[in-house]
């Protein structure tokens, strides 16, 4: 069908600017573009009061079908047989339940076997797909753009505006390539790439931006390792980062519930082909990384940009020239307890998570529990592995990964969004350190007075059998 | 959507920079399920001791901080979580405009459909801001949203950024889902021309 304008045209345009283009409904000078949203998803903390400004109104979802529920941030992560304590999650879920009856939306509910963090079963289930847009009100949304789909967080106002309409006004954002280019050392992962990128532009960096990461790297990456770089674009201040669709896209949702069969299927591989950026594209700002440099990265601070490799100290506040970024890193390191120049290989911690939606899939466990085999959680450690969907845990236990994290001394938990958020039940004490393989080290985002340190669930693992922050690289061989 | 057109108010400052929504409204206030009572939460674990009394020091509970309508806050505020509780908690606090260097795109979003005004200004204005505010608490400053700018004591007015449309809407306190629903007809004739790409009914 392309003729030879329109090929020109696709050789000039981005990835993003493919998608975004094909889903413009309306476009107004002066005002945001009216863009047409393909899947929302929907969870129990931020949905509530967008179904209530709905009633308030009298207006109906327009495209249920367009929808879909679960439940994840509030969940408790214990055995299924203990009833959920916590009065306020009991009638904040009971909401969901009773909005989604009442709109026609489905929902993957406390006992369904496909529930887990959304942004887990969204591509699990095949319903996260190449070319679409994709909006949750959530901010690691991001986290579906490795499909080469245009996926972002938005707030509860936006939430209603996309119920109603299956729209959202939006301003155009800019395009920012991140480039990875060559082989990563042993013992440094996809973690250790976004923590990396972040670290040297900023948690403010890619704001306005969507983020295209490309490069012989992130290609060699497995669709697991890209969701866990995608899902901490917005750490980096991109609302969406985005990996163009490729056979190992393809590959993946192949077969899936909700993935396109017989010969829909071949229509929409044919249109997932022509989404790759055109080598003529132009990016608004661009940065390279250089794979085979990187080493595993550990934060020290309290947002993700405050981040180093393992074998690094951590930087005086003394040193930092703009004031305002001095007194944060001095009062970072104040709230963490450590001190400038201070080594991180060493410190201990009290507990370790290994989950999150940024890293709790099948090959995260499956490279955790490789490691973790034959060795036992250190003394006095703490150790909770929370896989991301109850389908991941299924999947884990025929594989009898579970038994090696409990015959390692780690507690295997349901599904959820667990300690990454701490308003479940799953949370540190005030003053404990944890290293994590969430997505934020903010003060208390682990619970309150808690103190994290963000790291690859290699470097966790490490860190659990040592009793103290470990690099990986030196028990790899 | 709360309508906006010029302030003149005393402001207090929370000068660090990257405040993450959790901070500005930790996630264990987001059991929730109106947006009622979020401002008494606003910086709860920077606000209040363990035992939940209130920090003195703590700009937010001085003479000062409840008399304020303006936050002046550090560098890319209400960056990581999308939660529209950050803005609810701000408004419900009694702020009606936010002064940074920069906001977090999410958090920028949810304000201007909220009608909390996030008023981005140069290093330089920010700085005199907090110098103010140092120096004589008391100071007021005007924000006209109409004409975008930011008027200082010393009678400098500052240029802010603002898109066109969240700026009518926020002087009419019209609500932008309005506009979303105006374009149903065009909305219908999309979806005609381009095939669900998922159906989440169908599993």
């Amino acid at each position: 069908m392309a003729n030879n304008g329109q090929a020109t045209n696709d050789q000039a345009q981005t990835l993003f600017e493919k998608i975004w283009d094909r889903h413009v409904v309306v476009a107004e000078p002066d005002n945001p573009s009216v863009l047409y949203i393909d899947l929302h998803l929907v969870h129990e903390v931020t949905s509530p009061q967008a179904f209530t400004g709905l009633r308030e109104k009298g207006l109906p979802v327009r495209r249920p079908d367009k929808t879909v529920a679960t439940m994840d941030h509030g969940i408790p992560t214990t055995p299924p047989h203990i009833p959920i304590s916590d009065e306020l999650v009991i009638r904040q879920i009971g909401q969901l339940e009773k909005n989604c009856e009442e709109f026609g939306i489905p929902l993957h509910g406390l006992t369904s076997p496909n529930r887990g963090i959304v942004h887990v079963i969204g591509p699990e289930l095949g319903l996260t797909q190449p070319g679409m847009t994709i909006v949750c009100g959530d901010s690691h949304t991001s986290t579906h753009g490795a499909f080469g789909a245009l996926a972002f967080g938005i707030g509860t106002s936006e939430i209603e505006h996309v119920l109603a309409t299956q729209c959202l006004l939006q301003v155009k954002p800019r395009t920012y390539a991140v480039r990875v280019e060559g082989t990563l050392p042993r013992g440094v992962s996809a973690k250790d790439i976004i923590l990396n990128l972040i670290s040297r532009i900023g948690v403010g960096g890619g704001t306005g931006h969507v983020f295209e990461y490309m490069g012989s790297t992130i290609r060699g990456l497995s669709m697991e390792e890209r969701m866990t770089i995608c899902n901490m674009s917005i750490e980096g201040g991109a609302r969406a980062g985005m990996v163009a669709p490729d056979d190992t896209t393809i590959e993946y949702v192949a077969g899936r519930p909700f993935a396109p069969q017989g010969q829909a299927w071949e229509e929409a591989v044919a249109g997932w082909r022509q989404l790759p950026s055109g080598e003529k594209a132009v990016f608004d700002k661009e940065i390279t990384i250089d794979a085979a440099k990187l080493e595993p990265m550990i934060t020290y601070g309290t947002n993700p940009g405050m981040g180093m490799y393992i074998s690094e100290r951590i930087p005086d506040p003394d040193q930092v020239k703009d004031v305002s970024e001095r007194q944060t890193l001095a009062k970072a390191l104040q709230y963490m307890g450590l001190r400038p120049g201070q080594s991180l290989i060493g410190q201990k911690v009290d507990v370790v998570f290994l989950g999150s939606c940024t890293n709790s899939r099948l090959t995260d466990l499956r490279l955790a529990a490789a490691l973790m085999k034959g060795h036992q959680v250190a003394e006095g450690l703490r150790m909770m592995v929370v896989p991301g969907s109850q389908q991941v845990k299924q999947q884990a236990e025929t594989e009898g990964l579970d038994k090696i994290f409990k015959e390692a001394g780690a507690d295997w938990r349901e599904s959820g969004c667990s300690m990454c958020i701490a308003m479940n039940g799953d949370q540190l004490e005030p003053g404990q350190y944890a290293i994590s393989t969430s997505n934020r080290n903010f003060e208390g985002r682990q619970g309150k007075g808690g103190r994290t340190f963000l790291a690859s669930p290699l470097t966790a693992v490490a860190t659990a059998i040592k009793g103290q922050i470990t690099d990986v690289r030196t028990m790899l061989g | 959507m709360e309508k906006f057109t010029t302030l003149t108010a005393k402001m207090v400052s929370i000068p660090t920079g990257n405040i993450d929504t959790d901070q500005i409204i930790p996630a264990r206030f987001l059991k929730v399920t109106d947006k009622k009572g979020l401002g008494d939460n606003l910086f709860y674990d920077w606000r209040y001791e363990a035992d939940g009394s209130p920090k003195e020091e703590f700009i937010l509970n001085t003479d000062q901080g409840k008399q304020a309508k303006i936050l002046v806050a550090g560098d890319n505020f209400g960056c990581g979580s999308s939660r529209e509780h950050a803005p609810w908690a701000i408004m419900g606090f009694g702020f009606r405009a936010v002064i940074s260097t920069s906001f977090a795109d999410i958090f920028r979003n949810n304000s201007l459909k909220l009608g909390l005004l996030p008023v981005a200004v140069d290093k330089e204005t920010h700085f005199q801001l907090l110098s103010l505010i140092e120096e004589e608490p008391a100071t007021q400053v005007t924000i006209d949203l109409e004409n975008q700018i930011l008027q200082l004591p010393d009678g400098r007015r500052v240029n802010f950024p603002i898109d066109n449309f969240s700026k009518t809407c926020i002087l009419n306190g019209v609500d932008q889902l309005g506009y979303l629903q105006s374009h149903a007809a065009a909305v219908a004739a999309y979806e005609e021309t381009n095939p669900d790409r998922v159906n989440t009914l169908a599993g």
